[in-house]
């Protein structure tokens, strides 16, 4: 079910003009520096944006056209905004009921106590929403928008007003929403971590266009776009994990241009993972070392190049056909002689696990 | 005896008049408070500002103006005649009219502020809920103004319990039928009869006290942390 979203607002000082289609199953990213549009698009799907002429179909149903426009309570959508925004005069239960109870029987596809499970929050149900932490208070909110089955579910940087400590206690449970869910997710996000750990696909926004769109690994590495060129530069590649070491305690993973040992967590054996390589931890070599400490060394080939300020250059290095990008000094290409289609090695000092 | 039969007719009217009142004043006044809470019309502040006349204008002129447009002659007065009814001024339907207007500020400001303060955000996460503009309006809106309704239920109920300008213009102080305690009162005093001008001002006293406590201590319980 995939969804066609065309959108044209004009508010004078912003305007939006959009067209895009997401892709049916896997999360995308809507990614921009803040006033980019992009919640502004996340609120024109869920019908929530007033003023905002344009196209929506979700599957084969048109939700909005010249002649028709839904109003948001005949979406089915789930919603997660940025404040939990929780119903202060409901307990938890009650919130979590409040989408379920005017959901006809024959359309409730998640039950509840699923939906509690998902996000842990069964210990919770009796509290009022000023007795949770903020943390808790956005898991239950998540728990609300799933429970109303929704057709797709729209997050609108639901990470974003938490702390850092907040936010690694509910990544987890966005992940493994993620696995299970079937159904289209679009997070509104601009942190490349979280788009990093959760993002299939990506929409840059920038001024209210899109200035890119493609997979997240696509994107992280295409050297035209600001993404390449930030002090945190990283790849991400999709992996599945294809055995386990017990004596070295290092799992396996295989990606289509290798194969990448990593040490620590044992996930369960084909399961899908992600793995993140930042650029400066990548060197390059001509030769093939063989007395070294590095485990993960691929052969590659040299892509694309381009200066980092004067002194270092990011180099887009291609291992099969996946792209990975290495940050290394000008001083260290001019000596290897790097340039486009040369074959080199690469060799990864280090890699994250991400889930 | 603490109060004549004449006072405890003025009592009995007066508490009808006020519940009568306040009934109709959260009836119009939800809609209407709601209205201008949400409304973006530029002209807005024109409605506010007649709304928030009460307040301000002397209640003789307030009463002058609806005695005229009560009265056999007035536009209201008239209209009821034509339909076969009485004109209303001097009659008990006459007071309750006077009295929404008096009191419509102490009913539609505390609801404006109530629903304005709940802002759009838990409106919008209701509709992507499902629910209907109707439905989120009675199980959203209304609950999480609660307060509002206390403090407007309040000040709209002793406020026109304390009425007198607007009663005098057009209710006549008619023993057992128009005549409030606040004129009952002025009467007294007027005949010297202090001992029973002390009975109805201690118990309009006792009463609006109790009331305005009643709302405060409540109120103070109804504030729940904002999320």
């Amino acid at each position: 079910m995939s969804i066609e979203a065309k959108f044209y607002i004009d508010r004078g000082d912003f305007s939006l003009d959009i067209a895009l289609t997401i892709p049916e199953r896997g999360v995308t990213a809507l990614f921009g520096p803040s006033g980019c549009g992009k919640t502004t698009l996340l609120r024109a799907i869920a019908g929530l944006e007033k003023n905002c002429v344009g196209y929506l179909k979700v599957g084969d149903e048109i939700w909005q056209n010249d002649n028709k426009n839904l109003p948001p309570h005949q979406r089915p959508v789930g919603y997660v905004f940025q404040e939990p925004s929780l119903f202060a005069h409901l307990n938890v239960r009650r919130n979590l009921e409040y989408g379920l109870k005017r959901l006809p029987e024959a359309m409730r596809k998640v039950s509840l106590q699923h939906a509690v499970e998902l996000l842990g929050i069964g210990h919770l149900l009796a509290r009022k929403p000023h007795q949770l932490s903020g943390g808790e208070q956005q898991r239950v909110a998540i728990a609300r928008a799933l429970a109303v089955s929704p057709a797709m579910l729209l997050m609108d940087e639901p990470l974003a007003a938490l702390d850092m400590i907040r936010k690694r206690e509910i990544l987890p449970y966005l992940e493994s929403l993620h696995r299970e869910l079937d159904i289209p997710v679009l997070y509104v996000s601009h942190s490349r971590e979280e788009v990093a750990r959760l993002g299939d696909n990506l929409v840059l926004l920038e001024a209210g266009r899109v200035q890119a769109k493609g997979t997240v690994s696509e994107l992280f590495s295409r050297l035209d776009l600001a993404l390449a060129h930030g002090p945190e530069t990283e790849t991400v590649i999709k992996a599945t994990v294809a055995g386990y070491d017990e004596e070295f305690e290092l799992s396996y993973l295989d990606f289509s241009g290798g194969r990448f040992a990593v040490a620590g967590k044992r996930l369960p054996l084909g399961s899908a993972a992600r793995l993140q390589v930042l650029a400066r931890d990548i060197s390059i070599t001509l030769e093939r070392q063989s007395q070294t400490s590095i485990l993960n060394i691929f052969a590659a080939t040299v892509d694309e190049m381009m200066n980092e300020g004067t002194a270092q250059i990011t180099v887009r290095l291609m291992i099969g056909s996946v792209p990975v990008l290495a940050r290394i000094t000008r001083k260290s290409a001019t000596d290897l002689g790097l340039q486009p289609g040369l074959a080199v090695y690469a060799q990864v000092k280090s890699v994250a696990l991400l889930s | 005896m603490m109060f004549g039969e004449n006072d405890l007719t003025a009592l009995w009217i007066t508490l009808k008049l006020a519940m009568v009142t306040t009934l109709i004043l959260l009836l119009i006044g939800t809609p209407l408070a709601w209205w201008l809470a949400r409304s973006r019309w530029r002209f807005k502040f024109l409605l506010e500002a007649v709304v928030a006349l009460p307040l301000v204008l002397p209640p003789t002129v307030l009463g002058f103006y609806l005695l005229i447009a009560l009265g056999p002659h007035g536009p209201i007065g008239s209209l009821m005649e034509a339909m076969g009814g009485q004109p209303l001024a001097f009659t008990f339907t006459g007071l309750v009219i006077g009295s929404v207007f008096y009191s419509m500020p102490f009913v539609v400001q505390p609801l404006q502020g109530a629903f304005s303060a709940i802002g759009q955000r838990p409106l919008e996460v209701a509709a992507t809920l499902r629910a209907s503009p109707l439905d989120r309006f009675f199980t959203v809106a209304v609950p999480l103004a609660r307060p509002g309704f206390l403090t407007a239920t309040v000040l709209g109920f002793a406020h026109t319990l304390g009425e007198f300008g607007v009663v005098l213009m057009i209710g006549g102080n008619i023993p057992g039928s128009t005549q409030v305690v606040s004129i009952a009162i002025y009467d007294h005093v007027e005949s010297l009869e202090y001992g029973q001008a002390h009975w109805l001002s201690g118990s309009l006293l006792l009463l609006s006290f109790l009331m305005l406590m009643a709302v405060y201590a409540l109120n103070r319980r109804f504030v729940v942390v904002k999320p």
